[in-house]
């Protein structure tokens, strides 16, 4: 990475226990976490900073949802299919939630390998896990098609509040997309690491910076990040 | 032999840095125009927010025009006066301080103050300023659509906001909310960078306990930033959303032009929480980076260390976290459940211990101080009077029972016009002058500053003093004009003419600021390298202005705080941070 070099300062100190410890190790010099790379350091806060987006989202949807006067739609309903007969509530949902948790899975994987120097296995799981989050989006677009054709939209629906399809369309949404900006990342890394690109530090087109394989773990930092998100929405969309 | 006192690493071999990737410009383009370099990034940034700041600026003057001489200008009328409150608000708290503080200080002093190179991604960076561009363009574009812009105030309360009688109600508030998130998207690509560089780019030596108060306060506050600026994302997207696709997230069900309106069920007060979690965090963004470079422009202007460094750096600590559950201090009218106001308005009162402490340090650090009155001192000076006063009329609106009567009166104008307009813009002005010898290597002209200084002060406390009073009569905010009332006085009017006059003597003097600026560009002295004689880095660059990668070969290191001025011993009154221990010249004949 275009980094500093971490270097010895030629002395030792006795190292401090605990606390007093740790707030040593964060205020001494070059680096507050040591052996944290730039890009990594980034990702860690860009993803706090996405955290209070989400929350955001999601203390404003319950607030809507404990105050309106007119009743909820009741999910369980809602996000019922019929399938050979039987009506199985949540069913779509609970099997877009194993897949979104397996592509976690893959996803954890492509970073052991990346760091093995295995390019093909990396990428297999990278596109793998890509693959997951299509199937995802897509099985997101069929329950968006769904119920916009049982009647609901973001002003309105047939069975209450006018915010549950407001705060449906605008949490899923917004998830969607963050899933979908993985999707195209993982199948651009992907396909640099297929190529070799960290092999041989290949500069990257926009940066000039040669590219490294943690790339591929900042990646997967992005990604369990999206997935956990999407447990949140899931018991406080879906299961409340 | 005198001990001079140092900390921790004597005798380390500078840094030998190997290959940093330093992005290389190979053309016009991308070294001046598409630059990465963080000081290009800054210039521009800086010279966007004050042409947007201008447009601010004139805004204020047509608003004065019509408060001191009502019915004069038939020009300006009641949606008019509307649309420029709300422009003005908004530009110079978002576009023109937030971009100001962060984007331009930030990224010209962040790298050459920790002993950088430049921002950890200069494309992101670079990106960053892009947006931010845009952004600025999507604001400015309201001006010229059908309707104008947005006249529903700079906090854009629904109802109002999105509703017909509003001005602005077509065009200005969709453009206004896509700026505002265009902002934030922009703001945080390069908000990351600050906070990454200071965290984990710093020159060997550089502890966070050695960084400049001016680091220290602009990385909290960008950290604050990244924090805050989500709520106000969310809330301009669902607002966004209500306006087009008429949904209810903030939209009672209520009646527009005799018409039952689409709207149901929302709730308008969500919008407050969600605006006000974002913007009173917003008032220590523009706080904090004007605290930590008044910190140093006090320490050296007056030649002596800072008061209380430890404490001065948690005191911005302290700041920052308070600042986040203050927010609802801004609802006590809002019809907010009341025993809530307890619970903030003590935190409100809580907040005023770490900032006595800095005022307090800074003004201990002058205490005895070799106290230069150059005009960057003199602008330094200017802020702690300045925040003081807005400081204190802040302790009268945190208490729930003396805001309930304030409220929506010209006192409010008049407490943050001082404590978040004046006082951030006196240490702008004293940083751009100190730090316009670095930026360009030329000298500004001292008595053009000196009058600029005066007029200023003097006049922005003429225009907001008097305000206090117009408030406390009980004369309301936001009103095109105040018409025959009997509990106004004619004396309130002449005041307001008063003010008004003093307003665009004001605003005419910065002309000679800028006029200072420019001609100095090229007509100054030239003012080498260290023309204050501090000990931070950025005064130590080999070039002057700084060169790409700010440093040759070799990186600085940092071997001491960035306060030792007046070491009693040495025989200069200054000593850089990167001056090994053995290199310091001492008083002949001390030695014993």
């Amino acid at each position: 990475m275009a980094e500093t070099v971490l270097t010895n300062p030629g002395h030792s100190t006795a190292r401090l226990e605990g606390w007093r410890g740790i707030a040593a190790d964060w205020a001494s010099d070059q680096r507050a976490f040591k052996n944290v790379s730039w890009g990594k350091a980034m990702m860690w806060i860009f993803l706090l900073s996405d955290t209070f987006i989400f929350s955001c989202f999601l203390l404003s949807y319950m607030t809507a949802r404990m105050s309106t006067t007119v009743p909820w739609p009741n999910p369980s309903e809602v996000f019922a299919l019929n399938i050979g007969g039987n009506h199985i509530p949540l069913i779509l949902i609970a099997i877009m939630t194993f897949v979104l948790i397996s592509s976690s899975g893959t996803m954890a994987m492509a970073v052991n390998f990346g760091y093995r120097r295995d390019r093909v296995r990396t990428a297999a799981l990278m596109l793998a896990t890509a693959a997951f989050g299509a199937t995802f989006v897509g099985m997101q677009a069929f329950e968006w098609t769904k119920l916009i054709m049982e009647g609901v939209r973001p002003w309105g629906n047939p069975w209450g509040a006018p915010q549950f399809g407001a705060s449906f369309f605008m949490i899923t949404g917004f998830h969607g997309t963050h899933v979908t900006i993985g999707v195209i990342f993982l199948i651009a890394i992907a396909r640099k690491v297929l190529r070799g690109d960290f092999d041989v530090e290949r500069r990257g087109f926009f940066t000039s910076r040669k590219g490294y394989y943690e790339i591929v773990e900042i990646m997967g930092l992005y990604w369990h990040f999206v997935d956990l998100v999407w447990v949140f929405i899931f018991a406080f969309f879906y299961l409340w | 032999m005198v001990d001079i006192p140092y900390e921790g690493i004597a005798g380390t071999p500078p840094a030998e840095v190997p290959d940093v990737e330093l992005y290389h410009p190979r053309s016009w383009w991308t070294r001046y125009v598409f630059s990465q370099d963080a000081k290009v990034i800054a210039i521009q940034y800086s010279l966007t927010a004050s042409a947007i700041g201008l447009v601010a600026l004139v805004l204020s003057w047509l608003m004065r025009l019509q408060l001191g001489f009502p019915g004069t200008f038939s020009f300006i009328d009641a949606n008019q006066y509307l649309q420029f409150i709300t422009m003005h608000g908004m530009i110079m708290v978002i576009y023109l301080l937030t971009a100001l503080f962060l984007g331009g200080f930030g990224n010209y002093l962040i790298p050459l103050m920790v002993g950088a190179r430049d921002m950890v991604f200069p494309y992101v960076n670079m990106l960053s300023y892009w947006v931010y561009l845009l952004a600025v363009l999507v604001l400015a574009s309201t001006f010229f659509v059908p309707g104008g812009p947005t006249g529903a105030g700079w906090t854009l309360y629904p109802p109002q906001a999105i509703l017909s009688g509003t001005p602005g109600q077509d065009w200005g508030i969709i453009l206004m909310m896509s700026s505002l998130i265009l902002f934030i998207i922009g703001f945080t690509m390069g908000g990351l960078n600050y906070v990454v560089t200071v965290l984990q780019a710093r020159t060997r030596g550089m502890t966070l306990m050695r960084l400049p108060l001016t680091v220290w306060g602009i990385f909290t506050a960008t950290v604050m930033a990244l924090l805050a600026f989500p709520a106000l994302f969310v809330a301009s997207v669902m607002l966004l959303l209500d306006r087009l696709l008429g949904t209810s997230f903030f939209m009672p069900s209520l009646v527009e032009m005799g018409q039952l309106s689409k709207y149901g069920g929302g709730s308008p007060l969500l919008f407050q929480h969600l605006f006000w979690f974002f913007g009173h965090p917003e008032v220590y963004i523009v706080a904090l980076p004007a605290f930590g470079i008044v910190s140093d422009l006090i320490s050296t202007h007056a030649r002596k260390n800072i008061f209380g460094y430890r404490m001065m750096v948690w005191a911005i600590v302290a700041i920052g976290a308070l600042s986040f559950i203050v927010w609802a201090h801004h609802m006590y009218v809002s019809g907010m459940f009341p025993q809530f106001g307890y619970f903030f308005a003590t935190t409100t009162l809580i907040i005023a211990i770490p900032t006595a402490i800095k005022v307090y340090n800074w003004v201990l650090t002058l205490w005895r101080g070799d106290i230069h009155l150059r005009v960057p001192m003199l602008f330094a000076l200017g802020f702690i009077i300045t925040f003081v006063n807005g400081g204190l009329t802040g302790l009268f609106l945190g208490n729930v029972v003396v805001d309930v009567p304030l409220s929506d009166t010209m006192f409010v104008v008049a407490h943050f016009h001082m404590v978040m307009g004046v006082a951030p813009i006196m240490v702008v002005l004293g940083a751009i002058y100190h730090w316009y010898p670095k930026v360009t290597g030329r000298m500004y002209n001292d008595a053009l500053g000196k009058f600029h200084f005066w007029v200023t002060f003097l006049g922005a406390y003429l225009i907001f003093f008097p305000m206090h009073y117009l408030g406390l009569l009980g004369v309301p905010r936001r009103y095109f004009e105040l018409g025959d009332t009997s509990f106004i006085p004619s004396s309130a009017h002449s005041l307001n003419a008063f003010i008004s006059v003093v307003a665009l003597t004001v605003g005419f003097s910065q002309m000679v600021f800028l006029f200072n600026l420019a001609w100095s560009l090229f007509k100054g002295e030239a003012s080498g390298g260290n023309p204050w004689r501090a000990t931070t880095l950025e005064w130590q660059t080999p070039e002057t202005p700084p060169g790409h990668g700010n440093w040759g070969k070799e990186l600085p290191v940092v071997y001491r705080w960035a306060y030792d001025y007046s070491v009693p011993g040495a025989a200069e009154d200054f000593i850089p941070q990167n001056q090994p221990p053995h290199a310091t010249q001492l008083i002949q004949g001390a030695a014993s």
